[in-house]
């Protein structure tokens, strides 16, 4: 009796875990889409709770408590600038489970064949995913230097780990009774998930986490294989195929193939060049100076990046906004794909001080209109920014769609100092005679800007 | 494999205002492994190993089913907020 409802609560759980995706497509369902999400899940742990194998709650419900305990504080307290930390590690804490229970269900029954194979893939993935999230989090949250660590052989090292650990894998496949591998195999996982995340910068950092979200899932994947459980094997499947898209877009947006950004780091020969520049003149502004090119305007396009996330800036953004909207200044904002630290980064943090959502424009809807844009206003954004990426062959970033604010009229770039963005490429919009540079801390200078701007002229 | 190529067809739709939150969600259902987790803690005669990694498993997961439902539902209350989209 229970057995069916179990299953049936199963099969239910994982329908709405399909509607919950599918509701998420526009904001004016995506709400819903949660709930859908909050009820399979709900579902799934009853259903398990009730299945005949489980006997012994005393744990389980301990353990619940304790996950509780830390998560609801962690998801109301978690500043909105610190969500793609956030979400690195709750990768890395998913992964870390199925891992774990990958490596109990190997000691525990000691599968052949198949099974075995599954349960390898799983604790492949689940580890790398484990240790490769834990550095993407130590690297966003800047305990770790964000930018690429290079060293030589680097990608031969890394392959080599790699290699070695898919042999193990391979080798338990084949004879899974040779325990000592087992170990050995974890190690390698562990250390390939940590080598693989040193050479990244904080610049592809929205295409790995996508890639580590991605795999999380498959993991969780692969134990609904080894389980023999399909729940698991379908809802791990959506979120693979959700984090895969989701990297997918954003190697396009920046151009580069996955391996490019798994093994190919902004390296060594761009820093070089950007030494060698750094020397040319930039024209700087006063924050009362951009106040009145900024009133005299009557369009204007703000182009948001990670400085504006580090500098908690967006509430002054509000300001800046309603300050300008108020005198008649049409007031937009454009967002590259890869803005931030990690898809839809800028998105969620203009969308926490309210700026309405028809303001938010793509790359592809906005950059004819920067054309007919009197001032396109940077705010800790770089990359997304640089000429270079469309002329300049030598450039790293060639080829990378970007943002055309240097079509505008003028463009002022607020920004901490001249030192080159997480790329480690030198920008060269900030040298043309149309840039302004408004060198300081965005939120401060922002600041500055709205107590500048004289008062609504009364008509 | 279906599960997969659905979950495609529905994430090429998402509009990249949703990113973040979709992939908050995502990371939230993907904690499925909790299932998994359980099994192995609840089990009978588990062993003192599977009891005590079962045992982190679920706490790890619990922690993402939680905090990725609500972080998600807050991330998507601001985008509720906003003015109704001119007419």
């Amino acid at each position: 009796m229970t057995e069916h409802v179990v299953r049936i609560a199963y099969i239910v759980a994982a329908g709405l875990f399909v509607l919950a995706l599918k509701w998420m497509s526009a904001p004016a369902t995506a709400r819903r889409g949660v709930f859908a999400g909050e009820i399979g899940m709900l579902l799934a742990i009853v259903g398990t709770l009730l299945r005949h194998e489980v006997i012994d709650y005393q744990w389980i419900l301990i353990a619940f408590f304790l996950g509780s305990a830390i998560g609801i504080p962690l998801a109301y307290l978690m500043p909105m600038t610190a969500v793609p930390q956030r979400t690195a590690i709750s990768h890395a804490f998913g992964a870390l489970a199925a891992a774990l229970v990958g490596t109990a269900e190997y000691y525990r029954q000691t599968p052949h064949g198949f099974i075995m194979g599954a349960l390898v893939l799983e604790t492949l993935l689940g580890f790398v995913t484990f240790t490769a999230s834990l550095m993407a989090f130590g690297k966003l949250q800047e305990i770790l230097p964000t930018r690429p660590i290079t060293y030589r052989n680097q990608n031969v090292i890394n392959l080599v780990l790699l290699g070695g650990a898919l042999l193990l894998g391979v080798l338990l496949i084949i004879s899974p009774e040779q325990r000592w591998m087992f170990p050995v195999f974890i190690t390698l996982s562990m250390l390939f998930g940590v080598l693989l995340i040193v050479p990244i910068g904080g610049a592809d950092m929205p295409t790995v986490i996508a890639l580590l979200n991605s795999y999380a899932g498959l993991s969780a994947s692969a134990m609904g294989f080894v389980l023999g459980n399909n729940l698991l094997v379908i809802a791990g499947a959506l979120d693979g195929s959700s984090g895969f898209i989701l990297s997918v877009i954003m190697c396009r947006a920046m151009n580069r193939s996955f391996t490019n950004v798994l093994f190919g780091a902004f390296g060594q020969v761009q820093v070089s060049t950007a030494q060698e520049t750094t020397q040319r003149p930039v024209h700087s502004a006063t924050a009362e100076e951009a106040a009145s090119l900024l009133d005299s305007a009557s369009r204007v396009i703000i182009v948001p990046g990670y400085g504006l996330a580090v500098a908690q800036a967006q509430h002054k953004v509000r300001e800046l906004y309603d300050l300008l909207t108020k005198r008649g200044v049409d007031v937009s904002f454009a967002i590259h794909p890869v803005a931030g630290r990690m898809p839809g980064h800028m998105n969620v943090l203009l969308a926490e001080v309210d700026i309405p959502y028809d303001k938010l424009h793509e790359m592809d809807d906005i950059n004819s209109e920067f054309a007919q844009a009197d001032v396109a206003l940077i705010i800790g954004a770089n990359d997304v920014t640089n000429p270079a990426a469309r002329h300049d062959r030598n450039s790293p970033i060639f080829g990378m769609p970007i943002l055309d604010v240097d079509h505008a009229r003028i463009v002022m770039v607020i920004k901490r100092g001249m030192s080159p963005g997480f790329a480690g490429i030198d920008n060269e919009l900030y040298y043309l005679d149309k840039t302004l540079m408004l060198f300081g801390d965005a939120k401060a200078f922002l600041t500055g800007i709205v107590k500048e701007l004289p008062a609504p002229a009364r008509v | 494999m279906l599960a997969a190529f659905l979950g495609f067809e529905l994430i090429r739709r998402v509009s990249p205002l949703l990113h973040t939150p979709l992939m908050s969600l995502t990371n939230a259902i993907s904690a499925i492994a909790v299932v998994g987790a359980i099994l192995i803690t609840g089990e009978k005669d588990a062993s003192t190993l599977s009891r005590v990694l079962g045992f982190i498993a679920v706490t790890a997961s619990t922690l993402n089913v939680v905090s990725g439902f609500l972080i998600t539902d807050r991330m998507l209350k601001m985008f509720k907020k906003r003015e109704p989209p001119k007419p």
